[in-house]
Order: C-alpha cells, then structure tokens, then sequence
C-alpha cells in the first residue's frame, strides 16, 4: 500500500515534469503582454495572430513541411527493402550493417549535421536546398528502418510463402501480400519520421544557408531577437496538430506498438 | 517409376551442416504419407524441400515425371497448407481463393464457378465475404485448404495443419481431410508429430529422426512392428528394458533380462539379424503389461512406486532394477502396499532391438 503510494507521487512527478512546460508554454501563449512571463497577465490572440503574419514563419513552415515530406518518403522508399532483408534473411555482417544503418539515430545530431555539412556542401559542392532534403533523409532513414523491420516481424512469413506456392513471383508477393498488411507500421514510420524531420534543429542547423531555412531554425533566429510570446504561440500550434496527428493516428490504426 | 522422387538430397543448412544428408523419399501417385517424427527430425525441412523453398544443395527433385530440381517454388504445380492457414489477412474468403486462380491466368469466366465448387467441397458456400479474421480456427482451415486445392496442384502439401485447432474440431477436420483425400484421389504430403493423426490418415507413414528414415511402412506396419529403438520408442513403446540375447530359435527370441529370461514371439524387422551374446532392449507398451503377485513365465520383478487408480484402469509408476517402467492395467490387480510384484508381458508384445547406446 505504500509502496504503491510513493510510485504514484513518482509517476505524478514524472508527468509534471514532462508535460508542465508544454502547459506553460500554452498558457503564456495567451498573454497580452510583450515580454513572457509566468503566469501571463491579461488574456489575448495577439500573438497567434502575429505568428500568422510573420512571412518569415510562413515561407520557413512550408519549407519544413516540403522538406519533411520529401525526406521521409525517400527513407521510407529506402528504408522498406532494407528492413524487408534484414529481417527476412541472414548473411554474415549484418548486426554490423544494422548498427551502421542506425548510426544517424545514435551519434549526436550536431556532429552527424557538421559531418554532412563537409561532405555536402564543402567537398561536393552541392546547393543547400539537395543537401537540407538529404541531410534529412540520411537521418530519417534509421527510424523508418526501424519501424518498418517491427511491423514486418509481425508478420508471418508463411502468408507471403502461400502467396509465391500460389504462383506469385516473390516481387509480386510482396506488393500483392506483405505491402497491404503492413500498411499501419508504414504510416507509423511516416508519421514518426515526418515529426523527426519538422522538429529537427542539430541536422537543420548546419544545412541550411541564405534564402533556405526551416521553422525551427526560424524560430531560434527569431528568439535571438525578441522576447515576446510569439514562439509560445507557434509552438502551442505545433504542439496541438502533432497531437492531433498522432492521437488520430494511434486511435485508427494503433500505431504506438511499433514505435 | 514414382511420382514424386526425392534423389541423393542434401539440403537446409543449420550452421553448416545440412538437415537432411544424402536423402531418399518416393511417393506413389494419389498416396497420402505421413512425415512423422519430433520438432528438429527434418521432416519440414523436406517438405520445404519438395515445395521449393529450400533449395536442395545436392540431389534431384523429381515430381510427376518433371525435374524440379533448381525451379523456383512460383513455377511448381503444389499447393501448400500451413500450421497457421496463412490467409491472406486483407483479402475476403472469395479472393483468397481466387488468388492462385489469378496467378494461373484462369479465364475471368471460369473463376466464379471454380470457386463455388471448392467452397461447396469444403461446406463454406455463404463465408465467400467474410474476412479471415471473421472465422473460427476450423473455417479458416478450410478456406486454405480450398485455396491450395483449387488450383488442382500435382501435389498437396500439409505442414502440422490440425496442431492449432482443439481436439474436437482436430477429429472433425481429420476426417475431412480423409474424405477429400479419397474424393479427389490427390497425393499428399502430410507432416506432423502426432502420431495419431499420422495412423488415422495416412495410407504409409515415414517415420524421421535427425534427417534420416527411421522406417517406412503402412500405419500397422509402424504401430505394430517398429524396426529400430527410436520407432518404437516414438510409437509408445515407453517402455525399455536393457537385456543379453540368449538364444534365437523358431519360437522365439530368448533375452536375459537381469536373472529372468524373457521369451518373444514377436518378428520385428532387424530382430533376426541379433547374434547370441549381442545388447539388446526389451520394449512393450505400458497398456500391454499386466502386474501379478506371483512369478510366472515371461514376468520380471518389480516394485511398485507410486499406483493411481482410475476406475476401469489403474496406472503403475514402477521400477525394475532402477529403471523406471509404467503399466496400465485394467482394474486393480494387486494390492497398492504389495512388497514385491511381477510385471507380465505377453511374449507376443515384447519387440527386441539391438542396444545402440541409447
């Protein structure tokens, strides 16, 4: 009995601490004065809609938004027949291979964003814009990997081997067989590398140049120079469409067992 | 010649050393044969072998008088039943049995009326709509069994089909499979390792152990005269004496065990080749024994650990010179305190094999 009394006050503890700057940040979103400040005094929409009206945001968002989607889809594209080997076969070298192809998601973003900053723009002499969207895929590509080799182990290999003594040839088994019934751990790895991509700042930082930037980076240009609840403001909105997103996401298809 | 010819097969590697070595198997047209034997004897290895899904390293693969061997399993004519049906989760009834149809490039026209006759086979005519998800473990037994026969393969393989179902509907779809069996005169491969199943259905059982033949034969063949230690040990002849041969003559065979002689009548197959002098094993049933108060002929001395009487049988936990041995027994023969008592064994249910160091 008291045991379960002290974990209770842990988990409450934990759940403040994870969520209660989100709360802040939403309630100080709403305040009418120009500098943030915690509790806010007054109560207004100023700053949501001066985050609407900032073209900066808007150019930068739309750049996020393409980027995110180009990058995942090109690691989803690369990641699904990688994840579909890996976990279909063995070979000799390939808990090697797989720590390498998950390697992005290991090392610290700022050397992964500097190391690609050399190799994409110093040495081969690239513009920004290819580097940012490869830069992206680079590091998205271990999370779909990933996602996607969960959802195949939860799939039964006989299904596809019924399909091939059916007289599917094994590519057409795998676009008439697996493909439709892994559909939910494919939209899971979507999601979650999209939300990697948009939020991502370490990567974004060293690949984004004159004329080219994401929100994020937008935002911590933006923070430099003022202190007023406008970032709180465009947080809270990003904050509630990604819960959207991902509580929609989790509702329909249950995606939360392969993450 | 056979319809199905398994030549010199080496195949399914297991850190290096291949499953099945240097392996023979024919099977007669509309044959069903049982592939018994435990989890590991290679007998899935084999029929993965035949299907196509392991290529075998070494040997020939002949089926129906056409070369297998090196054909992908997409271009064999076989049609596959797995432990765990592997429907087609997002497809209905009707199209995972239209799948191989379409596969085969059947004419639209014909698909329809093909697959009505197959659910009519299989009594699932109403279920073509329905998901897998929306049917019991027997139903969707059923639809995998219409979508690999539906498109009339050479050969029908079944991978332990009845192991998920429970004993009730494992009866059920038992003789079903018998009946389709004989209505469409379809050879089959069945692999399991229940040998019950294997002696209800098949017309010959193979019995394998580490990627080897054990034996061959029909289901009386198997039950009734096991010809090495491992078969008969597999069949439920649980129990095994160790003895000395001592003579082998036209009644029998005599083997000593501990000071008792002990008299076959039994002819198992290797039993003749036995030289006197030679190791040998006693093997009977636990429901061929019967326990006695007294000595008699072809009786050995026991006593009694544990006895648990069950009405119409009572079950003897016993040992004989500290190996353990079980009877079951009609009734209760002898007191439960009884000191000393003698296992009887009718010398007509006593199998002698070699001794090989088991």
């Amino acid at each position: 009995m008291k045991n379960s009394k002290i974990l209770l006050l842990i988990l409450i503890v934990m759940f403040v601490f994870l969520i209660g700057p989100f709360i802040v940040i939403i309630i100080s979103s709403f305040s009418s004065q120009t500098v943030m400040r915690f509790p806010p005094e007054g109560f207004s929409l100023r700053w949501y809609d001066k985050v609407l009206n900032i073209e900066m945001f808007r150019t930068t968002f739309w750049m996020s938004l393409k980027t995110g989607l180009a990058a995942t889809f090109t690691a989803l594209v690369l990641g699904v027949p990688v994840a579909y080997t890996n976990v279909k076969y063995r070979y000799p070298g390939k808990n090697a291979l797989e720590l390498f192809f998950s390697s992005p998601a290991i090392v610290p973003g700022l050397v992964v964003g500097f190391a690609l900053l050399r190799f994409f723009i110093y040495v081969s002499g690239i513009p920004i814009l290819l580097g940012l969207y490869l830069g992206h895929t680079a590091i998205l590509f271990p999370y779909t990997v990933r996602v996607v080799s969960a959802s195949l182990r939860n799939f039964d290999a006989g299904i596809e081997e019924a399909a091939v003594s059916l007289g599917s040839s094994p590519l057409h088994a795998f676009f008439a067989v697996v493909l439709p019934n892994i559909q939910s751990g494919l939209i899971a790895a979507f999601i979650l590398a999209f939300i990697t991509s948009f939020n991502n700042v370490p990567v974004s930082l060293f690949l984004t140049g004159p004329g080219v930037a994401t929100l994020p980076i937008q935002m911590l240009v933006y923070m430099e120079y003022y202190f007023d609840p406008t970032i709180s403001a465009l947080s809270s909105i990003i904050i509630v469409i990604t819960v959207i997103i991902v509580q929609s996401a989790e509702k329909v298809l249950g995606i939360s067992k392969y993450m | 010649m056979s319809f199905i010819q398994l030549t010199n097969i080496d195949a399914g590697y297991v850190r290096g050393k291949p499953v099945l070595k240097n392996f023979h198997l024919n099977v007669e047209q509309g044959e069903l044969v049982s592939l018994l034997g435990p989890s590991g004897c290679g007998k899935t290895t084999t029929l993965r072998t035949i299907a196509g899904f392991i290529m075998a390293e070494k040997g020939k693969v002949v089926i129906g008088g056409k070369d297998y061997t090196g054909v992908p399993p997409n271009k064999r004519n076989i049609g596959l039943v797995f432990q765990n049906y592997a429907l087609f989760p997002h497809l209905s009834v009707y199209e995972n049995v239209a799948y191989g149809l379409k596969r085969r490039k059947v004419p639209k026209e014909l698909i329809p009326g093909k697959i009505k006759d197959v659910l009519n086979l299989v009594s699932l005519i109403g279920y073509e709509n329905r998901l897998p998800a929306q049917l019991s473990g027997g139903q969707r037994q059923r639809v995998a069994l219409a979508r690999s026969i539906v498109i009339e393969p050479d050969l029908l393989l079944l991978d332990e089909p009845l192991s998920n179902l429970d004993a009730k509907l494992r009866d059920e779809m038992r003789a079903e499979l018998s009946r389709l069996q004989h209505q469409l005169g379809i050879t089959m491969i069945y692999v399991t390792h229940d040998q019950i199943e294997a002696l209800s259905l098949s017309s010959r059982i193979i019995v394998m152990n580490e990627g080897t033949i054990e034996q061959m034969g029909t289901p009386q063949d198997i039950y009734e005269r096991p010809e090495t230690p491992f078969v008969a040990r597999f069949i439920g002849f649980d129990n095994h004496l160790k003895g000395k041969m001592i003579r082998n003559s036209e009644e029998g065979i005599r083997v000593a065990v501990g000071d008792t002689e002990i008299l076959s009548t039994r002819k198992s197959g290797r039993s003749s080749e036995l030289q006197i002098g030679d190791a040998v094993e006693v093997f009977f049933r636990p429901d061929d024994t019967e326990i006695l108060d007294k000595k008699l002929p072809n009786t050995v001395e026991a006593h009694i650990d544990y006895a648990n009487y069950q009405g119409n049988t009572t079950q003897y936990s016993l040992s004989v010179e500290g190996t353990a041995i079980r009877a079951i027994v009609a009734g209760r023969q002898v007191p439960y305190n009884a000191e000393k008592v003698w296992i009887s064994i009718p010398a007509d249910k006593l199998i002698i094999e070699e001794d090989r160091g088991h």
